[in-house]
This record gives structure tokens, C-alpha cells and sequence, in this order.
């Protein structure tokens, strides 16, 4: 305890790091995938294929991506683009399914209704299907946004600091607690920003409310 | 009016749901595609609002074909009213009835006072305007997707077995409920049916269709009940099974008892002003 309060600012400023790393590559993997998703799911025999193989992204080990993709994308290892577009993909990997299956989930009915009432198509994606996907879409990103915010630790081995910074200094120079603050505070950080998007997606979604108190009562 | 001429639809897994189907719906009048399921009524009325594109043939709407009007416009200015009321489960009652209006661009203050109108015009009490539809029962969602259809306005309304997912005592109340509208109103209504009951109810003029979308025979309820085609048309309307074959009988303590072909009763005669009449006619109903 001592040792994270005489060390407070820089646990803090490791904290906004890891932010600043994982919130982008989560919004990222989360915008990119619903277009993905949104398209994959409306291509009959082509789409397990091609979810299967976005899920594979997820078996590429992380340290070796890292390396690789400098050369791919033209940065430096060392760069916190080159971790965010790296945890981009990772997040891509659970979101795409996620996106797919929810968009799949929209009823029928709810579509057709939405054409005969003249709904142009895109008006109808914006206004009828991206909110009714929304719930499921919710609980595809809150899994993206906690495997995201504990993912970035890696970046520490790179030299990108995060609070796995807090990991592999404690691990080098024998401060036990220093590791044990990396660990806790990442697990508090993915705790409150999943807390976060639940009470985000309350206010956007208010049907699902009276919806969860009927099948409740 | 709406025209009908030589519309076929053919999918492309060689199913022909309509084969040269030819039909005049006049104006301000209701018209019922009667038919069980198969029979293409279903691809018909969507031909009016270019859900489906017929294969070959026409569709016109006082005169003009309805494939040189842009969908989106087209169903915008039409009514369209589904079973399971179609409604969005995200948005309020108010918000589902005037969706059409905020879609052809009236304001959204406009449009809720025109919702709030319509929930008055079928019946739906005020309260039940910040409601979501999951919150109201079957029979009040149908009323819902009926103010929906209404909202802008449309000259024509499009019904495809609106209440025919509600239990029956609410049906009949929702099919009087249409009829009282439309006396007000002079919609021109092409409705949906399998029910030969609900035809008979609300059709000015009654379209019975087979498999493959052919007419059989084309009335109004009145010609049909009294001079069926064909016995496809005679057995659909319940003509041979005894359903529809009504005998009075004298009833305990005077006035006459109306029974079917099998003796069980139906209901009894009054004459038109409520009173008990000279004598029933033979078979009459």
C-alpha cells in the first residue's frame, strides 16, 4: 500500500496510457465490425466461412503481430498505433461474429414492416436494425472491451507503456507490489469501463427495460 | 382505382405464386382476397406497393403504373397493415403511428399531435402513447398498426390478415371497428384473408382465389353465398358442409330459432325493427 501511494502519479499516468492504447482498438474493432458483421450475415453460404476465418484472427499470437505488423503498416514497434491496430484486430476477431449474429437476430417481421412503411435501406439499417441488433451488439463489445483492456499489458514487453509497464518493472526489479497494483488496476479498469458501457446502453436502449420488467414479472 | 392486368409472379426456383391474375379494386370500396395459404393473395398485395415485382404484367393506381414510381415514395403514400402488427419494439406507440408522417418529413411535434389524433380514431386510450408495443396486448398492437397505416393520410390501405393473430372476440371487435372507419373514411382497401367469415364481414367485393393465384370467383359477398361459381367456391365458403345452410325453427315461447343443416342453433330471428316478424322465409338468414 506504501508502495502504490508513493508511486500514485505515475500509476495514474499508466492508467491514461492504457486508456489511450485500448479505447481506440476497441472502438475501432467495434465500428469496423458492424459494416463486417452486417454484411456477412446476409451472405448465405459465405457466411461461416468468413466469420470462421475473422475468429482465426484471434489465434495469431500477439508478440510475434506485433513485430509483424511495423512492417505491414509502416510504423515503428515501439509506436502506439502499431498496438492499437494490433488490438484492433484481436477486437475484430470476437466483434465480427458478435455484429453478425445480432444483426441476424433482427425478426422478420420487424424488417418487412420497415419496407413497407418506406423505409429507404439505409434509413432502415440507421433506425430499425443497428437498435434492435444493439443489445446483443452490447454484450459482443463488453467481452471486446474487458479482452482489450487486459490484452494491452503486452505493449509493456514492446517497451509501449500501459499498466503492464507496472507488471514487467515490478517482475525485473523484484517490487512485488508493483505487480500486484499492474494487476489489480487493470481488472478495476475493464470493471469500470464494462460498468460503463451497461449504463450507456440503458440510456440509449430504454425498451429493453420494460421489455426485461414484463418477462421478469 | 387499382388495377390488376395480367400480373404473374414467377420465382426464380420456378414456384409460380400468381399465373395472369387480372382484378379491378374501385375506389373508396373494400376489396377481399380470400384464399387459403398458397394462393398467392399475399404476393398480390405487395405487387401494389412494389414489395414484389410481377414477373410480367402490370399494376396501376388510378391509371398510373406503379413501376415508374420510386418503392420508397410509393409505399409512403400507401397504408400497410401486417399480422403481428409489424410494429418497431424500440419505439413508443406515438412514435410507431407516426413514423410515416416523420418519413414524408412532417415535424416531429406535427406528427405525435397527428399520432395522438389517430390513437383517439381507433379507440386507444391516451395513456398508451409512451407505451412500447411489447407493452399492450394483442388487439391494441393490431389498433396500433392500423393508426400506423392511417397516419399520413393514404388513399389506399394494403391489409394482410391484420387480426388474424387475435382470439376471436377481439377480431370482431377490430372488423366493426374497420367497417365504422370506413364508413367515415372511403379508404380503398385491399384486405387479406383466409377467413371467410371476416370476408363476408367486410368485403364490398370479394375475390376468391386458388392455388397459383386464379380467381374463382369474383362478387360480392351476397352473389357469392347465394351463387357460388363452382364447388371449390361453394365448399370454401362452407355452403356443403351444412355450416352455412340455416333453418328457422319455432322457438319456446314464440318467435323462431335459426339452426344450421345439423340442428344446432346459430340465432334467432328478429324482423328489422326488432320485432318478431309475420314469418321467417324458408331458409332465409
Amino acid at each position: 500500500m506504501d508502495w502504490a501511494l508513493a508511486n500514485l502519479p505515475r500509476i495514474l499516468s499508466l492508467t491514461v496510457d492504457h486508456l489511450l492504447l485500448s479505447l481506440p482498438a476497441v472502438a475501432a474493432a467495434f465500428l469496423l465490425a458492424l459494416p463486417l458483421g452486417r454484411v456477412a450475415d446476409r451472405l448465405g453460404r459465405l457466411r461461416e466461412p468468413l466469420l470462421g476465418s475473422a475468429g482465426l484472427l484471434y489465434a495469431i499470437p500477439s508478440l510475434p503481430l506485433f513485430i509483424v505488423l511495423p512492417i505491414l503498416i509502416g510504423t515503428g514497434v515501439r509506436d502506439a498505433l502499431n498496438v492499437i491496430v494490433a488490438l484492433t484486430l484481436f477486437g475484430l476477431a470476437l466483434m465480427v461474429r458478435s455484429a453478425a449474429d445480432a444483426f441476424g437476430a433482427v425478426s422478420q417481421d420487424v424488417r418487412l414492416a420497415a419496407v413497407a412503411v418506406g423505409q429507404s435501406r439505409w434509413g432502415a439499417f440507421l433506425t430499425v436494425e443497428l437498435p434492435l441488433a444493439g443489445p446483443a451488439l452490447l454484450a459482443g463489445l463488453r467481452v471486446v472491451s474487458v479482452s482489450t483492456i487486459s490484452l494491452v499489458s503486452v505493449s509493456a514487453v514492446l517497451g509501449v507503456a500501459s499498466l503492464g509497464s507496472l507488471f514487467t518493472d515490478g517482475f525485473q526489479r523484484g517490487i512485488v507490489p508493483s505487480i500486484a497494483a499492474g494487476i489489480i488496476m487493470t481488472v478495476l479498469l475493464a470493471v469500470v469501463v464494462d460498468l460503463l458501457l451497461v449504463g450507456l446502453g440503458r440510456l440509449a436502449m430504454p425498451w429493453q427495460r420494460t421489455q426485461a420488467r414484463r418477462a421478469g414479472s | 382505382m387499382i388495377e390488376f392486368d395480367h400480373v404473374t409472379k414467377t420465382y426464380p426456383d420456378g414456384t409460380t405464386a400468381v399465373r395472369d391474375f387480372s382484378l379491378t379494386v374501385p375506389s373508396h370500396t373494400t376489396t377481399v382476397l380470400l384464399g387459403s395459404s398458397g394462393c398467392g393473395k399475399t404476393t398480390l398485395l405487395r405487387m401494389v406497393n412494389r414489395m414484389v415485382e410481377p414477373t410480367s404484367g402490370e399494376v396501376r393506381i388510378d391509371g398510373e403504373t406503379v413501376s415508374s414510381r420510386p418503392p420508397v415514395q410509393l409505399r409512403r403514400s400507401i397504408g400497410y397493415v401486417m399480422q403481428h402488427s409489424g410494429l418497431m419494439p424500440h419505439r413508443r406507440v406515438v412514435d410507431n403511428i407516426a413514423t410515416v408522417p416523420r418519413l414524408n418529413g412532417v415535424s416531429r411535434g406535427a406528427a405525435q399531435e397527428r399520432a395522438r389524433d389517430l390513437m383517439e380514431l381507433v379507440d386507444l386510450a391516451p395513456e398508451l402513447a409512451r407505451r412500447y408495443p411489447a407493452q399492450l396486448s394483442g388487439g391494441q398492437q393490431q389498433r396500433v398498426g392500423v393508426a400506423r397505416a392511417l397516419a399520413d393520410d393514404p388513399n389506399i390501405l394494403l391489409m394482410d390478415e391484420p387480426f388474424g393473430a387475435v382470439d376471436p372476440l377481439v377480431r370482431v371487435e377490430l372488423q366493426s371497428q374497420l367497417r365504422r372507419l370506413q364508413v367515415q373514411l372511403r379508404k380503398t382497401i385491399i384486405f387479406v384473408t383466409h377467413d371467410i367469415d371476416e370476408a363476408l364481414a367486410l368485403g364490398d367485393q370479394i375475390v376468391v382465389l386458388r392455388s397459383g393465384g386464379e380467381v374463382a370467383q369474383i362478387g360480392t359477398p351476397r352473389e357469392l353465398v347465394e351463387e357460388p361459381a363452382d364447388a371449390f367456391v361453394s365448399r370454401f365458403l362452407g355452403l356443403q358442409d351444412g355450416r352455412r345452410r340455416l333453418h328457422a325453427s319455432p322457438r319456446v315461447g314464440g318467435g323462431w330459432t335459426v339452426v344450421d343443416d345439423t340442428g344446432r342453433p346459430v340465432g334467432l330471428i328478429e324482423g328489422e325493427d326488432g320485432t318478431e316478424p309475420a314469418a321467417p322465409s324458408p331458409e332465409g338468414c
